[in-house]
Formats: structure tokens, C-alpha cells, sequence
């Protein structure tokens, strides 16, 4: 980090023989288009920002921010309410991190910290695969393979010890806000992990040799004094997988059932966000069911972009801490 | 039990329980490429690669019509993507400290991190609302304005890797600033922006959402870029939610057509760098 901005400072000091060689216009066009590459972005996020809460306007002069809180959506009746999707996108969302979390720490720690020397790389990279399958083919398995296990012996088995919870009461449907939570699990887990095992990985190895000189079990340094060292870094990771979970569309929509509702079992089929957005978008006939579902874009842009600044501005503590 | 050998034990378990979650982690993983071999590989056959569809309910029919549009839209995204992402990486190495790079980096991250399908909407509101109809044109430049903050951040952590003394030698010996990083900074950084490169390829060819109403999807072989074209992610999707155990079929067929692909991409990217950086780890 540290040796190019010190570069840095001679490049940018006034090249003299620059001038003499009559290259400077030269360089001159050439930093000019890199420029224009560089302003494309933030331009991009500004563009992304501006279209949609103009697309959006309609809706949003019509319904206001009652739209978060209503929960009838009706094409036919022009009544839009986004509370069941904004529902459904937290709820699949907390599901999937309760139970991403501990795994992909869980696999972290133990490939950087415990694992034998000639499985790191593999079954990093094995993980690092599943994290480039397409979500529709996550989808596709949920709905052919994941879905008839759970429908036949795990929903009931739930239903039966766990049953006097509202959660697990009422039908078992196939699609289902569980459903779409479990392949959610699956999906952000690589994810997580990756991000949390860099972060360790930049844990220096001064930190590790202290506390164990000191007398600690492998177990207590990774609990005292490791995880400790990367906390900030982790939580990073944690929230960049609830970003991808919040706004994960294509499996989610084959998997959670696509209903309007809110119910307290999760057998129930539910609605997402991004779902409603891959379902109605393309069919949507009138311009406020148009501007209704730009509108939910607009909320989803607008979390998950919180949410990653959040994450990328403590990942970068770690970074930052470890290169000083 | 001694507090110490209490210790011991409790250090033996936590680490068991971890080893137990890899095995957790891995499983999915194993299952899915299991059930695409064993679904997809029966359904496979020379005519699904070089027929297009066939009516619903009738049997055979293939996919060429969106293996061809994936290329088409995939390619086109990459000519647009991948320039302005190096582009936009190299600012960012080459000025590192100034206020642009810094916006520039951060507003990548956080894109990188938007959801697909929220490009989708943005593109539908800018070109396919403007132009009244759908085309694979209005699909690429949503998988571009996806490939951008990737590339750009994977060109700029790669350029960082390249020796300072490297850039300060062509200097030195009077090179102007814009050979300097053309031909020496970024040539020695190359296969590294080419890993990041195929990795974003790797990543817009497995996108769904973007696609769905832009590019649209059709079921016919098309190569004209302003008309809606398939694209195997949406083949999978169709098939998938329809009635038919045909379509199912397929689906599964395509789904281990689609992933391969991407694998492909992925591991060429991850061979490029290997030549060349393998000495830094």
C-alpha cells in the first residue's frame, strides 16, 4: 500500500523531458482516457441512483413511504405494498446468515489455522468453485433435488419434534420461505468463507506464536487472540454474504413460491424483493405496477449499497491495520 | 479431569467440530455436480448442441440457439466491459493517491456488490424503455456495467504487484509516461488482468437476472444483436418452471453445458496467473 503512493510522487512531479521528446500531449491524451474510465464508475452509481428514483416517481408520489408498510400488492386494483417482500428479504436473509455464519467461519479457521498442509489449497479452491455456479443452477437442483428431500423427510421431521413452534406448523408446501433460506445458506457460504479466510490469512504470524508461547491451546489463540485481531475483517465478510443474500434473485424465485403473504410458519411459501422484480417486471402492464416495481429496486439498491459500503470500509481496517 | 488436559480436550473438539463443518461446506457442492452428471449427461447428444427447440411436448430439440446468444451477448459485454474496466484499473494503480482513484475503488466495491437484478431494471429504464422493444444489445450492456468494477479492481491489485523499479527503469531511460504503462507495466502485468478478465466472462455468462428483460430470451436461432436472442441461463430457467419432464430434461442438460462453461473460464483464468506469478505465492 505504501510503496506506490510514495511512487506515485515521482510520477506526478513535472516530467522535463517530456516536453523536449513532445510526448506530453501524448500522455496527456493518454491520461485523459484513462480518466474517463475511472469517472465512468462513480458516474455509473450516480446513473443507477437518478434512473431509478425517476422510474420510481410515480409510485413513490402515489404511495409514499406507506409503501414499505402496506401489505397488499394487487396489479389488478393498482394497490402496491411491499411489507411481505421486504418481509421475505429479511427473513430468508437472517435464515441464511444464522446458518452461513458458523459453517463458513467453522471452515475458515480450520483451513488457515488447523488443517493439513495438502488440503488447504483444494478444498479452498472446491469452495471457491461453488461460489462461481450460476444461481440458476442452484435454483434448478433446489427445485428437482433439494426440495423432494426436504418436502418428504425433513420438513416433517421439523413439523414433528419442533412442531409447537409456530415456525413449524401448518402444511408443507415444497417451495417455501425455508426452502429458499436453505439454498440461500448454501449460496453465500463461499462466499463468507473466501472473504473471512484472506482476512485471517493476514493475521501475522507474530500474533500466533505469542499466545501460544504463552501457553495457549491452538483453540484459545484462535479464540483470544486471532479472531480478535480479524474481528473487524470478519464482520466484513458477514455482511458482504447478507448483500448477496439481500439481493440474490434467480434461485430465491425458483425456490420460495412467489406469494404475497406473510406467515409465521416457514413451511409457507413467501416473496422476495428480487423475486417479485424477476416475476412481474418484464409482464408488468401499467405504468404504476412499472414504477411499483422500480420503486422496490430503488429500496434494494439503496440497502445493499449501504450495506457494502459497511462491509468494504471494514475490510479495509484489517487491510490497513496489517500493512502498518 | 486436570484444567489442562481439560484445555487440551476442549481444543480437540473445537477443532473436530470445524473439520465437520468442512465436510458440511463441501457436501452441497459434491451433490449438485453429482446430480448435474447424472441428469444432465443422459440428455446430452449431438442434436441438442446443433438443433434448436422443438414445439413443447414433443421430444428431442437442442440448444444452439442459446449457446450461440450467450457468445453473442457475453462477447459483446466483454468488448464493452473489459476496456473500460482495465482503463479504469490502471487510473487507479498509475494515481494511486489521488481523490478520483480513491472514489473510483470504493464505488467499484460497493457495485460489485449490487444485485443483478437491479442492473437489469436500470438497463430495461435506459435502453430497452427508450428503443420500445427488447434486444441482446440492451442484455450486454447489463452484464458490462457488471463486469466493470471486477475487472477494474482485479486490473488494479495486479498493476500494485508490478516492481516499482520496473516502471522507474523505463523512465529513466526516457520512455514517455503512457509506453511506460503500455508496454512495460502493463505487459508485465497481463496474464494477471487476464485471469480477472475471464473471471468477470466466467461470472456474465452465469447471470440470469440481468437477462430477463433485456435480452428476453427467444426460441429462435438468432445473430442480430437488436433483436431479444436466448441465452442459456434463461433456457435453464424456462425449463425448469415449466410443466414438461421434456423440458426438465433439458433444463438439467443445459444447466451441465452452462457450468462447464463457467468452470472453463475459471480455471483458464486461474492457469493464466499461475505461469507468471507462481514465484510470489
Amino acid at each position: 500500500m505504501t510503496a506506490p503512493t510514495k511512487s506515485s510522487a515521482v510520477h506526478q512531479a513535472p516530467d522535463p523531458t517530456s516536453g523536449l521528446l513532445g510526448t506530453s500531449r501524448a500522455d496527456q491524451f493518454f491520461k485523459g482516457l484513462l480518466t474517463l474510465a475511472a469517472l465512468l464508475i462513480p458516474l455509473l452509481l450516480l446513473a443507477l441512483f437518478y434512473e431509478l428514483a425517476h422510474g420510481s416517481a410515480p409510485a413513490i408520489a402515489e404511495f409514499g413511504l406507506k409503501f414499505l408498510t402496506d401489505d397488499v400488492w394487487d396489479p389488478v386494483a393498482e394497490i402496491y405494498g411491499a411489507w411481505p417482500l421486504l418481509f421475505g428479504t429479511l427473513l430468508t436473509s437472517f435464515i441464511a446468515l444464522v446458518l452461513a455464519v458458523p459453517l463458513s467461519l467453522g471452515v475458515a479457521i480450520y483451513l488457515t489455522e488447523f488443517a493439513p498442509e495438502f488440503i488447504r489449497k483444494p478444498v479452498a479452491m472446491l469452495i471457491e468453485l461453488l461460489a462461481a455456479i450460476p444461481s440458476v443452477v442452484y435454483g434448478l437442483w433446489g427445485i428437482f433435488v433439494l426440495i423432494p428431500i426436504l418436502r418428504s423427510t425433513v420438513f416433517p421431521f421439523f413439523r414433528d419434534t419442533l412442531g409447537f413452534l409456530p415456525f413449524f406448523d401448518g402444511p408443507i408446501y415444497g417451495p417455501s420461505v425455508l426452502s429458499a433460506s436453505l439454498i440461500l445458506t448454501i449460496m453465500i457460504m463461499p462466499f463468507i468463507m473466501s472473504v473471512s479466510r484472506s482476512v485471517l490469512l493476514a493475521v501475522p504470524n507474530s500474533q500466533r506464536e505469542a499466545s501460544l508461547a504463552l501457553g495457549a491451546t491452538r483453540w484459545e489463540a484462535v479464540r483470544t487472540v486471532i479472531v480478535p485481531y480479524a474481528r473487524s475483517g470478519i464482520i466484513g465478510a458477514i455482511i458482504l454474504g447478507l448483500g448477496r443474500a439481500l439481493g440474490e434473485t434467480m434461485a430465491v424465485t425458483m425456490l420460495i413460491g412467489n406469494r404475497h403473504e406473510i406467515s409465521a410458519s416457514l413451511f409457507a411459501p413467501g416473496y422476495t424483493m428480487a423475486a417479485v422484480i424477476a416475476n412481474e417486471f418484464s409482464e408488468a402492464g401499467t405504468t404504476l405496477h412499472i414504477a411499483s416495481l422500480t420503486y422496490v429496486a430503488l429500496l434494494l439498491f439503496v440497502v445493499t449499497v449501504i450495506v457494502n459500503a459497511g462491509a468494504r470500509l471494514l475490510i479495509w481496517r484489517v487491510g490497513r491495520k496489517s500493512g502498518g | 479431569m486436570n484444567p489442562r488436559a481439560y484445555r487440551r480436550f476442549k481444543s480437540h473438539v473445537m477443532v473436530g467440530l470445524m473439520g465437520v463443518a468442512v465436510l458440511v461446506a463441501v457436501l452441497p457442492l459434491l451433490a449438485i455436480l453429482v446430480s448435474l452428471t447424472l441428469k444432465g449427461a443422459s440428455s446430452l447428444s449431438l442434436a441438442f448442441f446443433t438443433n434448436t427447440p422443438v414445439p413443447a411436448g414433443e421430444t428431442g430439440g437442442g440448444v444452439l440457439h442459446a449457446i450461440v446468444g450467450t457468445l453473442m451477448i457475453v462477447g459483446i459485454a466483454s468488448l464493452i466491459g473489459v476496456p473500460i474496466g482495465i482503463g479504469a484499473g490502471i487510473y487507479c494503480a498509475e494515481y494511486p493517491a489521488s481523490r478520483l482513484a480513491g472514489i473510483t475503488r470504493f464505488v467499484s466495491d460497493v457495485l460489485n456488490g449490487t444485485p443483478s437484478i437491479v442492473v437489469g431494471v436500470f438497463v430495461w429504464t435506459v435502453v430497452v424503455a427508450q428503443q420500445k422493444h427488447f434486444s441482446a444489445f440492451a442484455g450486454s450492456i447489463a452484464l458490462a456495467i457488471l463486469m466493470i468494477p471486477m475487472v477494474t479492481r482485479t486490473t488494479e491489485e495486479l498493476i500494485k504487484l508490478v516492481p516499482v523499479s520496473l516502471r522507474e527503469a523505463a523512465l529513466a531511460l526516457g520512455y514517455p509516461r503512457w509506453r511506460t504503462s503500455l508496454t512495460i507495466v502493463l505487459r508485465t502485468a497481463l496474464p494477471g488482468i487476464v485471469t480477472g478478465a475471464l473471471l468477470s466472462v466466467a461470472r456474465a455468462a452465469g447471470e440470469t437476472a440481468p437477462l430477463l428483460f433485456t435480452a428476453l430470451g427467444s426460441q429462435y436461432l438468432s445473430f442480430n444483436p437488436d433483436q431479444p436472442m436466448a441465452a442459456l441461463p434463461l433456457v435453464v430457467f424456462t425449463y425448469a418452471s415449466g410443466p414438461y419432464e421434456e423440458w426438465h430434461q433439458l433444463a438439467w442438460a443445459t444447466a451441465l453445458v452452462l457450468i462447464l462453461v463457467v468452470f472453463l473460464l475459471s480455471v483458464a483464468a486461474r492457469l493464466a496467473t499461475r505461469q507468471r506469478f507462481s514465484s510470489n505465492g
